[in-house]
């Protein structure tokens, strides 16, 4: 019987060594490759004929365009235009791989903890050398919650300080939970279908055709959370209260 | 009888015009909140759980590796404990509240609405005291 957590398992294709680093490039490597080109195609092709009414592959990618370009509004404000290219570019990416993971056989390496806390600590630092360029010093008065009592603060100020810690955190195992419990699920539900045979086996075979489109939503869901949080973390390095 | 048929016409014309652009106008209201919808109960179940136990993690790690450092085992990780779960709740806290998920949130917090800029919440004065802890 298949193992349900073999699909999260990283083979190398090709090996490479890099120092005593196995740098090797993986089927995780090679799913992001692919979401990659994935992505650009489905930007590039469908915005090709630029029509004034667009049809209906145009019509899909500036709906994602105008998706996130709202809420990057709504979330950071006019200035967060200058970093709308790399929040669509996290949304894309997410979003892609998340779906691209729910192709049969395939592998989805948002399910991995390395790519996701890889991703949100890019988000993190980013986010935090952006409040020390613009702010300075300043920068720090996010820490220090206002109309408290100064004997409160030596408190308060470690807990806002691991409050702060935790976002890469919560952000990362968020995004790599959702998708592993769901893959999980969905296998475990598969390995009952046949020893149930014809007639029991119907029962989990439904409870997967449901479970398949939930993990359509989830997938969205989970690529959407991740950019709009990134957006709100963002848009509190850039306005200080 | 084209004559007479006609403006008759136009008129169930445009109302039926008018009510599609209605029915348009607050389906695109909805569609901008879409994600608020059914399956975002879930989201934020999810959401509140992972808030409450990433501070508590990141505390218990702080506390492990100060400890090793200063050679204190077990105090720092018992401090940071505390610590952490006081984080963990404030995230939760602030989760709940919808006044954003970010640390020192400032009096009258900005609450992330669909409604372009972050608005302000000082005409809410119980927001205002709660915010400021």
């Amino acid at each position: 019987m298949a193992n349900p957590l073999q699909q999260f398992e990283i083979k190398p294709i090709i090996p490479i060594q890099l120092g005593g680093i196995d740098a090797s490039f993986t089927n995780s490597a090679l799913m992001m490759v692919l979401t990659v080109i994935t992505v650009t195609l489905f930007l590039t092709l469908s915005m090709k004929g630029r029509a004034l009414v667009p049809g209906r592959w145009q019509s899909m990618a500036e709906l994602t365009y105008e998706f996130v370009a709202s809420m990057v509004r709504d979330n950071v404000g006019s200035a967060g235009r200058q970093y709308f290219p790399f929040i669509f570019a996290l949304f894309m990416f997410i979003l892609f791989g998340n779906l691209l993971g729910l192709v049969p056989f395939s592998f989805t390496f948002t399910s991995h903890v390395a790519v996701t806390l890889g991703m949100a600590l890019t988000v993190f630092i980013g986010v935090t050398l952006v409040g020390f360029i613009k702010h300075g010093v300043k920068f720090l008065t996010l820490f220090v919650p206002s109309g408290v009592p100064a004997v409160m603060l030596f408190l308060l100020v470690p807990i806002e300080i691991l409050s702060y810690l935790s976002r890469p955190v919560s952000l990362s195992i968020r995004l790599f939970a959702n998708m592993t419990a769901g893959h999980t699920m969905m296998k475990v539900f598969a390995a009952f279908i046949v020893p149930l045979g014809f007639l029991g086996g119907w029962a989990p075979f439904a409870i997967d055709v449901a479970l398949t489109g939930f993990e359509f939503i989830v997938a969205f869901l989970q690529a959407y959370v991740f950019a709009v949080l990134s957006c709100i973390y963002l848009n509190d390095s850039l306005h200080l209260h | 009888m084209s004559d007479k048929k006609t403006p008759g016409d136009s008129d169930d014309f445009d109302a039926r015009l008018r009510r599609a652009q209605k029915g348009h106008s607050s389906a695109g209201e909805k569609d901008g909140e879409f994600a608020e919808t059914p399956s975002q109960g879930f989201g934020l179940a999810f959401r509140i759980g992972t808030e409450l136990v990433a501070a508590l993690i990141v505390g218990l790690f702080i506390g492990y590796w100060l400890d090793i450092w200063l050679e204190t085992t077990p105090w720092m990780m018992v401090v940071f404990f505390f610590l952490g779960s006081g984080a963990g709740i404030m995230n939760v806290y602030r989760a709940a509240q919808g006044i954003g998920l970010g640390v020192g949130i400032g009096p009258g917090g900005k609450i992330i609405s669909d409604k372009g800029e972050n608005s302000e919440s000082s005409g809410k004065p119980e927001k205002k005291d709660q915010s400021g802890d």
